[in-house]
This record gives C-alpha cells, sequence and structure tokens, in this order.
C-alpha cells in the first residue's frame, strides 16, 4: 500500500481527464471532418451527414446494454458488486445513446425516407421496444430499497432483456416483412474513403466518451454507497453516545 | 415437482375461486375495455373488423396484469413467501403453479371474450382451432412472463406501476404474433397464422425457463 | 448544404444532450463527495472488486 493521496473532491481522475480532453478534441475533428471533409451522397446529398452522429450512437446503444447483460449474469453467478455497478452505470449511458439513435434516425429518416417513424422498420421498432425495457430496468433501479436485492432484481431484467430482444426483433421481422434501413453501410463497400474514415472516428469519439461517463458513473454510484454506510456509522456512533450518557460515563 | 407445483396452481385457484373477483370484476373489467374500443373507433365497422385481433390481445393485456397483480398479492400479504418457502417447496414448482393459475385464469376471461368480439365486433370465426391454439399457447407466454416479473417486483415500493412498465415492452412479441395469429383465425388478413404459433410457443418456453431459474432467487433475495 | 436544418437539429441534440450529462455527471460527482467523508473517496482501493 502506498501513502494515501488526498481523497479528491470530485469523480474525475488522471484517466477521466485525459479521456475527456480526448472527447472534446475529437468532438470537433468530428464536426469539421463530417460538414466539411466528407463528400455528399449521390442519392442522399448532405442529408447523409448524419450518419456520423447517428451509427455511432446504435453501434454504443447495443455495446452499452451487452455490457449491462454481461453485468447481471456476473451478478447473479458471483454476487460481484463492482459488476453490479457497471451494469447499472451502463445501462443508464445506453438508454441516452438508445434515445439518441431513436432522434438521430428519425431526423435522418424524414428527408431521406420521406417519414420519421415507420412502424414495418425492424430494426426501428426493436430499438424502441429495447429502449422501453432498459427504462424499466432503471425505473427499479432507482426505487432504492435493499441493495442486494436491487442488484437481483435489475440483473434478472437485464437477462430478460437480453433473451427477449432477439424474439422481439424476429417478431417484428414477420410482422412487416419490409425495411427501408440500407444494409449494412459499413460493409458494402459503397462508401467514399472521406465517409468511413470519419464513421470510425466518430465510433472513437463515442467510445471515448462511453468510457469517460461509464468511469464517472460507475463512482457516483460507489460514492452513494459509501455515503450510506458511513451515515449508517455515524448513528451507531450517536446511539452508542447516547448509550454512554445514561450509563453516566460520557 | 409438478406435484407441488399442481398443489399452488390448486392454492391460487381456490383463493381466487372463493372471492369471486375474476367472475364479478376482472371479466366485466376486460368487457368494459371492448366497448370502449367500440366508442373510441366510434362503431366504425370496417376499422373495428381489421383491428378486432389487436383490440382482443391489448385487452387480455390489461387483465393479465390485473391478474398478475392478485397472484403476486396473494404471496406478499401475511409473508406467505417466507412460509412457503419454509415449507421446503422447490420455488421453480411454485413459479410453474403460480403461472398455471393465472393462465387459466386468463383463459377464462379469454373464452368470454371472444363471445365479447363474436357480438359486439360482429367478428367471424373460420379457425376455431388455430383461434384456441392461439389463446393456449400466447396465454401461457403472458403468464409466465407475468410472473416472472410479478415476483421481481414485489417488495418494490410503487409496484403498480413499475410491473406494466416492465411487463408491456416484454410481450410487445406476444401482442404481435398472437394478433396475427388472430388475424388468420378470424379471417380478417391472409396471413398464416399457424406459423406465428412457433414463435409464440418459443416466447412461451423461453419465459418458463427464465423464470424457473430466477424464481428461486428472486424469492430468497428480494 | 443541403438539409441544413435537419443536420443542424441531428448534431445539435446529440452533442447537447452529451454535453448536458456530462455536466450532470461531473456536478453529480461533486455534491455526493463533499458528503462522503474524505477516507471514503478512493476509486482505486475499492474493497469489494
Amino acid at each position: 500500500m502506498t501513502a494515501p493521496a488526498p481523497a479528491p473532491s470530485h469523480t474525475g481522475s488522471r484517466t477521466t481527464r485525459l479521456l475527456g480532453i480526448a472527447v472534446v478534441v475529437g468532438v470537433i475533428a468530428l464536426v469539421l471532418l463530417g460538414f466539411f471533409a466528407a463528400p455528399e451522397d449521390d442519392e442522399q446529398q448532405d442529408a447523409v451527414r448524419m450518419i456520423f452522429v447517428h451509427v455511432p450512437s446504435a453501434l454504443f446503444t447495443y455495446i452499452a446494454f451487452v455490457t449491462t447483460a454481461i453485468g447481471s449474469v456476473m451478478w447473479l453467478l458471483r454476487r460481484s458488486v463492482w459488476w453490479d455497478t457497471v451494469a447499472g452505470a451502463a445501462a443508464e449511458i445506453g438508454v441516452l445513446f438508445c434515445g439518441l439513435t431513436l432522434f438521430t434516425g428519425s431526423v435522418w429518416g424524414r428527408p431521406t425516407w420521406n417519414t420519421y417513424w415507420d412502424w414495418g422498420d425492424v430494426r426501428l421498432v426493436t430499438t424502441l421496444i429495447l429502449l422501453l425495457m432498459m427504462i424499466g430496468y432503471l425505473s427499479v433501479r432507482s426505487l432504492g430499497g435493499d441493495e442486494r436485492a436491487t442488484a437481483t432484481r435489475a440483473a434478472v431484467i437485464g437477462v430478460l432483456a437480453a433473451v427477449i430482444l432477439p424474439i422481439v426483433n424476429r417478431s417484428v421481422e414477420w410482422w412487416e416483412n419490409n425495411t427501408l434501413h440500407q444494409k449494412s453501410s459499413l460493409t458494402d463497400g459503397n462508401l467514399e474513403d472521406m465517409t468511413l474514415f470519419t464513421i470510425v472516428v466518430g465510433l472513437v469519439v463515442w467510445g471515448l466518451f462511453f468510457a469517460w461517463s461509464l468511469i464517472h458513473r460507475f463512482r457516483i454510484t460507489w460514492l452513494e454507497r459509501e455515503l450510506r454506510v458511513s451515515d449508517l456509522d455515524l448513528a451507531l456512533r450517536e446511539r452508542r453516545a447516547e448509550g454512554h450518557t445514561e450509563d453516566g460515563d460520557s | 415437482m409438478f406435484a407441488d407445483a399442481l398443489l399452488v396452481a390448486a392454492k391460487d385457484l381456490r383463493i381466487e375461486w372463493r372471492s369471486r373477483v375474476t367472475a364479478s370484476q376482472v371479466v366485466p373489467f376486460a368487457f368494459l375495455v371492448l366497448v370502449l374500443f367500440g366508442f373510441a373507433l366510434d362503431a366504425n365497422r370496417p376499422v373495428l373488423d381489421a383491428a378486432t385481433g389487436g383490440l382482443f390481445w391489448i385487452a387480455v393485456l390489461f387483465v393479465a396484469i390485473v391478474a398478475v397483480q392478485r397472484s403476486t398479492a396473494i404471496e406478499t400479504t401475511d409473508g406467505a413467501r417466507r412460509a412457503l418457502l419454509l415449507a421446503g417447496v422447490e420455488p421453480a414448482a411454485v413459479f410453474l403453479g403460480k403461472t398455471a393459475a393465472v393462465a387459466l385464469q386468463l383463459l377464462v376471461v379469454e373464452a368470454v371474450m371472444v363471445g365479447g368480439i363474436v357480438v359486439l365486433y360482429d367478428a367471424s370465426i373460420e379457425s376455431i382451432g388455430l383461434l384456441a391454439a392461439t389463446c393456449v399457447v400466447a396465454t401461457v407466454g403472458i403468464a409466465a412472463a407475468g410472473t416472472l416479473l410479478g415476483a421481481l417486483v414485489a417488495g418494490v415500493r410503487a409496484r403498480e406501476t413499475v410491473l406494466p412498465i416492465l411487463l408491456l415492452p416484454v410481450l410487445a412479441p406476444v401482442l404481435i404474433g398472437a394478433t396475427r395469429a388472430f388475424d388468420d383465425a378470424l379471417g380478417t388478413v391472409a396471413v398464416d397464422g399457424w406459423a406465428w404459433l412457433g414463435l409464440l410457443a418459443g416466447f412461451g418456453a423461453i419465459n418458463i425457463v427464465l423464470g424457473a431459474l430466477a424464481y428461486g432467487v428472486l424469492l430468497e433475495e428480494t | 448544404m443541403t438539409h441544413l436544418g435537419y443536420l443542424l437539429v441531428g448534431w445539435g441534440v446529440s452533442l447537447g444532450v452529451g454535453v448536458a450529462y456530462a455536466t450532470s455527471l461531473i456536478l453529480r460527482g461533486r455534491r455526493l463527495s463533499a458528503r462522503v467523508p474524505a477516507d471514503r473517496r478512493r476509486w482505486m482501493t475499492t474493497d469489494d472488486a
């Protein structure tokens, strides 16, 4: 054990500060690349520039929720508080990204598909159901009560959501068997080099932001737990002090 | 284990039968929902015809929430959960029993509601086999998911509002699948209803397995 | 640039929500840190990891 450093008065650390600076620089680069360096699309014209915020949000939505599912399983298997905290933190960030994915998708869909929303689109509807499930997950977490019970409840929902999602996807697929979504834009090779490069930059920026917020969110939950424990300690000490006064040896 | 499950199911059904709540409140509630849909759609025949399957299943989902809440309440009042655990009944058996009891109640309500859509919405049943099979398979899935999530929120504050938030998105595939199968059984849309039964069965199977596995953890730790 | 309005809304909301969330995280962290005793505010030494 090294000598303790002075206690931080915030949830930042050197790692998060570096991450934070990288995100700010990355966002500036992404805006410049996205709006000026990347070429316009033959069909979509400049509307294609929405891809640089939409695709990273979508990818990290899924990465966040996979993290939640893994954390849930680890809680159920090992009762690991660390993993439970990660699962909760990732779920909150995932809901944020999921909302952004649906929002940017809608705004992008209006000029290109001529509609904000399409019930027949599998990925769209599945993502919405996923968002609703994870909002339920967060609401169970936010209700408080016994910590271990909450962790177990949340973990079961996390696993249930992960297991049900393929069925939701399949049901929507059969329901309206048509999709407006382009088949994965990354793999069909039709993208200009500069567009592809900018998407990769977007993914990196979103990844760094995901890491930054995951660390901060983790530490907030950790502080909340410490606060409960120290409040409990304080209450216990006060009780004992009271006891001593009554005995007359204060 | 299955004997225990039967015992639990019989217990829940007996409580339900003695209270007469299903007959005197849940069935009228289901009917009321059907009537309200009629008002909402302005008794517009073509719209009602096309939407009958969907309206039926939305009404079933509402009833399911009520049924699950009642089924969970049996266990939470008077610490009956602890007693059940102490009695040495396997949690998986409790889960299966409660699922069966909820499913059976829902099936009774659905049978009445089928009468309701025939009378109120003038639905014509083209394939009674498909209709019945859809009801059974979809209801097992609904009951399993409902019983699992009901136990999950049992100790939570504001469980009355949390349950629908959790349960309804999970049941989305059932609503889609059962509605499609009904469309076929009622002859409103030309789809292959039997194919949808497979999906509903998959949903039911997953929820039963998951519920049987998770129920013990939830009973003991929450 | 075509579709500039849509692009500004999509990008603006994405970046705006990101900034708002980041700010809220930092503020929550500071507020909580002020209330937790100093000897418990250590990120690197969790006893349950």
